[in-house]
């Protein structure tokens, strides 16, 4: 097959693959505690126990962990490659962008029969990245601003104190439950998408993600 | 002229406290309070209000010298709990006579006058002490359509509240519903109830939230007024710090029942009966900010989750919408019905994900696509 010559590329950094894996390991461990802590059976045996407290402890261990690394890759959006840039979250800016998009729609759509090649993200993805990154931030914020009410009148809770004038408390734990399906639904997306681009694309799509490299038919853009 | 007809609705003994300038400590003493019980009363409203033990001789001193401040209170759209939880003790207390000392210029429920007398008695008070009366409001104010759905005397509450408010040294708002509009203002609210603070809202108003409002609060913050001369320091919902500074959740008498992970899971189980924590039964102890852990009910008896009961969440704001079910963890999920929970969504929802990737995947798998090449490919 000549004219399928693949070209190997170096496209995601390493703070890329870092915060990636970083965030897929908290979030499976918020989503776990926090269903426990939404929903605990009676796992004390006595009063001595401190079960859930410690499931508590893991979930916020895990939210500062979360919190991190989602901050360490939105700083390196500002200064990775242009891959990781935060102009790729945002395609439907430009005419190419859009033009990318639809044609990744149709593809999706099985409207087109070609496959569109993107080296980087591609337009529709980094589209719903974005809107995940602002599910993030909600779920960042609803959750410290929950976790800061032990301490009332701590820097935590009064930095987050417009967070108190947006919610009520409960309408904040339904926020936080209800973001935390939405992030599910998204995963059960994402993983779909890099199994089926991976498969059609035959660019190593899902081995990029732990080893950086992507295979490409053109060799640049 | 004017005064002897306001001293006409007083009872005598009322009358009898007007013609001497008593200090509250010589008006208890009159009635028969001895000091001993004075002082305990002071190391009480000292702890009360999250004082150190040694403010207890100062708020005594405080008391002993400081005037009778002159209080109205004020029925708006309420049950009148407020007032029950105040007078159905079953023996007087000291805060009691405080609060009867301070309130005798006017309340609605107790007051010996009735009709045109009584709302002359008002508002000669509020004039002659402009600036220097406390109003105490309880319920909340209708809004809707110039407020004509709650009247007293004729007069709109929301009318009514702008007139004794303006004047007030200071407002306290006993009670959710004067604080936050209450059950009143729960969906769909028909009569646009509303708190003080939104229908007021240039007044200086303390909120005392609670259904009812726990008592000892509302004396300890009239304390607070006659020991300090201002209102004590509030939280972002006008809530005194003191009462509500803390969450129930932190302060539970179950806490450590959370803890462990030992759950009420169902009325009058096992659980319940050792006392175990009642979070799974929809406790809102966690949302909620009050001291009723400490401080407690009736005398300080108890309190409902003492008693077996979660915490309904009656002082915060929001209580009722927010706040219900009651015996469920979270609210319902707003615009899906009734009994939509967030986890039927959230699993309506990922279902509804899984099986459209699902089909999506069968048709690819059922489809031979081109491959990307070199000429038609852009980057």
């Amino acid at each position: 097959m000549p004219n399928q010559a693949k070209y190997k590329r170096y496209i995601w950094e390493l703070p890329v693959r870092w915060t990636h894996w970083f965030n897929v390991v908290s979030i499976a461990t918020l989503a776990v505690t926090g269903f426990f802590i939404g929903t605990p059976f009676s796992f004390g045996s006595s009063a001595s126990d401190f079960t859930m407290g410690w499931i508590r402890f893991v979930h916020f261990t895990a939210a500062y962990v979360f919190a991190i690394s989602t901050i360490s890759r939105v700083i390196w959006s500002l200064v990775g490659n242009e891959y990781a840039g935060w102009k790729a979250f945002f395609p439907c800016v430009t005419a190419k962008g859009r033009e990318k998009m639809v044609k990744m729609m149709r593809y999706y759509m099985l409207m087109d029969k070609e496959v569109p090649e993107t080296v980087g993200h591609n337009p529709l993805a980094t589209t719903a990245y974005f809107a995940l990154f602002l599910l993030y931030v909600l779920m960042i914020l609803t959750g410290f601003a929950l976790y800061a009410q032990h301490a009332p009148n701590g820097i935590m809770h009064k930095s987050l104190g417009f967070m108190y004038s947006l919610f009520s408390d409960q309408g904040m734990r339904l926020t936080h439950h209800l973001s935390m399906w939405l992030i599910f639904g998204f995963i059960i997306n994402h993983i779909y998408s890099a199994w089926l681009m991976d498969i059609k694309e035959h660019g190593s799509e899902i081995s990029s993600m732990f080893s950086g490299y992507k295979f490409t038919v053109k060799k640049e853009d | 002229m004017s005064k002897k007809k306001t001293e006409d609705v007083r009872t005598d003994v009322e009358q009898d406290l007007l013609k001497r300038d008593y200090s509250i400590g010589e008006i208890l003493k009159e009635r028969g309070v001895s000091r001993r019980d004075f002082l305990k009363f002071c190391s009480a409203m000292t702890a009360a209000m999250a004082l150190p033990a040694s403010f207890a001789p100062r708020v005594a001193q405080a008391l002993d010298e400081v005037k009778r401040p002159t209080l109205v209170w004020l029925e708006m759209q309420s049950c009148t709990g407020d007032t029950e939880a105040l007078l159905r003790s079953a023996n007087p207390t000291i805060a009691e006579i405080v609060l009867d000392i301070l309130s005798v210029d006017y309340h609605e429920t107790i007051m010996a006058a009735a009709g045109h007398q009584a709302e002359e008695a008002l508002d000669k008070t509020i004039a002659a002490f402009k600036g220097k009366y406390i109003c105490v409001i309880e319920g909340s104010i209708s809004m809707k359509d110039g407020g004509v759905y709650g009247s007293t005397g004729g007069k709109s509450h929301l009318d009514r509240a702008r007139q004794v408010c303006a004047g007030a040294m200071a407002t306290i708002a006993v009670g959710t519903c004067a604080s936050y509009g209450g059950i009143a203002a729960a969906v769909p609210n028909p009569t646009g109830a509303v708190g003080v603070r939104e229908a007021v809202p240039g007044a200086t108003v303390i909120n005392l939230p609670g259904c009812p409002v726990n008592a000892d609060n509302l004396t300890a913050t009239i304390v607070h007024f006659l020991v300090f001369g201002k209102i004590p320091a509030l939280d972002s919902h006008g809530r005194p710090l003191f009462a509500y500074g803390k969450r129930i959740h932190d302060n539970c008498e179950r806490r450590p029942h959370f803890d462990a992970g030992q759950y009420v899971e169902h009325w009058g189980d096992d659980g319940h009966r050792k006392g175990f924590c009642l979070y799974k039964m929809g406790c809102k102890g966690p949302a909620t900010f009050h001291n009723c852990p400490s401080q407690r009910y009736n005398e300080k008896t108890s309190w409902p989750v003492a008693a077996g009961h979660p915490c309904a969440g009656c002082s915060e704001p929001g209580f009722w919408d927010t706040m219900s079910p009651l015996y469920k963890r979270l609210p319902n999920v707003p615009g899906f019905g009734i009994e939509a929970t967030a986890d039927k969504i959230g699993i309506g929802l990922a279902a509804g994900v899984g099986a459209a990737f699902a089909v999506h995947g069968a048709l690819n798998a059922l489809r031979k696509d081109k491959e990307p090449v070199e000429e038609t490919k852009e980057g």
